[in-house]
């Protein structure tokens, strides 16, 4: 029979926990204004609402300071705060080989602004020397990017060795948690992350729309916001104010959607990231095991649940990624995502550029039936498309 | 009562008011988050009203956790 089996949580997570969708609601039909725009109670109670979201991402990352906590749109939104804010006509920045385009564009703009930036270079598995960074250093290096989970292979990064690097250089770390916030275990102090940009809407179960930026002590005054606008505060004066966390957030907040991460952090929290972990390992360890016992697939990345999160990239002999993924989709009702995934840079280092991968990615409701299920139907077009090559 | 008997404490932004309302109500602190005066600042925004004998339990409080822009008797 047919199943609906979603294994593009990499994207955006689905299902998502129903009290993640009831906080929406209830903040839409109970409260609705403005967030701190007018003195009235639900304008209030509104501000209530973002201050305690604050609350729940300061205590998930171990922020001592939460109005540190900065609400963006997305994962792509905070990057772009840090990267045009501290490359702006000129500096430079080192960023690993895996980075997602959400990195690689706002540095390459900056580049075109007079900025420069240089690679490091990641190994066929993905993995990253972190000794290798040291040479790329500059004098005017002002900024190191590390992605801490690859989207495309899920290798879990050397984070704290270059933090390290970073630390005793003074330079920034910036790390992209886009794949990892509410996965694996994050504490920006003990693993001496200066900018923490994370999205809502992956592995902390919010909605689309939501993301945000933790930020370093000192460098709001190394970072201009991307937008200037109204903020609640400071109205007589017509300048951006420039505490936290108003310089980065103006205009009307999605007060709505942050309700909702509010509630998907809650979730997160509630089952326990380590046990989020534990079974996202155990999916993964499932996944590969079947995966590369399949005549004909080839699994990237270092294959090693310890060291990955539940990402899996694979390619079937004979078929082009899109094919594999829309027979997976259309026969067998298994969700996935071909071609590049938005990094080009990690499928070369992978060598898969440019026909990219099929890449299955669970989640904490993700079965090990689901992985079962869409490992068959992986093995079945494989072995159709053996055929179809005439071995 | 007179109206001296109590103050506001202003903050740059509402969400260092919000910190500081989450803090005060932790420690039950008597508070009451209003519009802040027309007669205080042009702002727009809300700030916190608590009896003035009361300072010096709020102040300590906040020290270190959120900073507070002035406090004004009313
Ligand atoms: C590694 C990585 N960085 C950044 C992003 C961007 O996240 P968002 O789309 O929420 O901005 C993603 C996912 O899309 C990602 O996988």
């Amino acid at each position: 029979m047919k199943k609906t089996v979603y294994l593009d949580n990499a994207a955006t997570s689905w299902p998502k926990p129903p009290g993640m969708m009831e906080a929406m609601v209830e903040y839409n039909r109970f409260i609705g204004a403005s967030p701190g725009r007018s003195g009235h109670t639900r304008s209030v109670d509104a501000g209530r609402v973002l201050i305690d979201a604050r609350q729940a991402v300061a205590k998930l990352f171990g922020v001592p300071d939460v109005l540190r906590v900065i609400f963006t749109k997305n994962a792509t939104e905070a990057l772009n705060i840090v990267i045009s804010g501290l490359l702006g006509e000129g500096g430079h920045a080192v960023v690993t080989g895996m980075e997602h385009n959400s990195v690689m564009r706002p540095l390459n703009a900056a580049r075109s602004r007079g900025a420069d930036f240089s690679v490091v270079r990641c190994s066929g598995g993905g993995e990253l020397d972190p000794g290798d960074a040291v040479p790329l250093i500059r004098r005017d290096t002002r900024l190191i990017v590390i992605t801490h989970a690859s989207n495309v292979t899920g290798t879990i990064m050397p984070v704290a060795e270059i933090a390290a690097i970073a630390r005793e250089r003074g330079i920034p770390l910036c790390v992209d948690a886009a794949q990892t916030a509410g996965a694996v275990p994050i504490d920006i102090e003990a693993m001496h992350i200066d900018l923490l940009a994370f999205t809502g809407h992956k592995s902390l179960y919010g909605p689309q729309g939501t993301g945000g930026l933790v930020i370093g002590g000192g460098l709001e005054h190394a970072i201009g916001p991307l937008m200037h606008g109204g903020t609640g505060s400071r109205s007589e004066f017509e300048v951006q104010p420039d505490f936290l966390p108003d310089k980065y957030e103006s205009g009307t907040p999605n007060t709505i959607g942050i309700a909702g991460l509010h509630a998907g952090i809650g979730f997160v929290s509630g089952v326990g990231i380590d046990a989020v972990r534990r079974h996202e390992k155990s999916l993964t360890a499932r996944l590969l095991e079947r995966l590369e016992s399949i005549d004909g697939v080839r699994v990237y990345g270092v294959k090693d649940p310890d060291r990955q999160t539940a990402v899996v990239s694979f390619a079937v002999d004979g078929m082009s990624p899109s094919d594999v993924s829309f027979a997976l989709d259309e026969e067998y009702g298994v969700m996935s995502r071909p071609g590049l995934h938005c990094a080009p840079s990690a499928h070369k280092a992978i060598g898969t550029f440019p026909e990219g991968t099929v890449r299955f990615s669970a989640g904490f409701f993700t079965t090990r039936e689901d992985i079962d299920y869409a490992a068959d139907a992986v093995a079945a077009i494989a072995a159709r498309g053996r055929k179809g090559a005439g071995k | 009562m007179k109206g001296a008997d109590y103050c506001v404490m202003l903050f740059d932004s509402v969400s260092s008011t919000l910190l500081a309302e989450k803090i005060l109500k932790g420690q039950e602190i008597p508070h009451k988050v209003i519009p802040v005066p027309r007669h205080i600042s042009s702002d727009c925004g809300v700030c916190i009203r608590f009896s003035l004998d009361l300072r010096n339990r709020v102040e300590p409080a906040l020290a270190g956790k959120v900073e507070f822009r002035e406090i004004c008797a009313l």
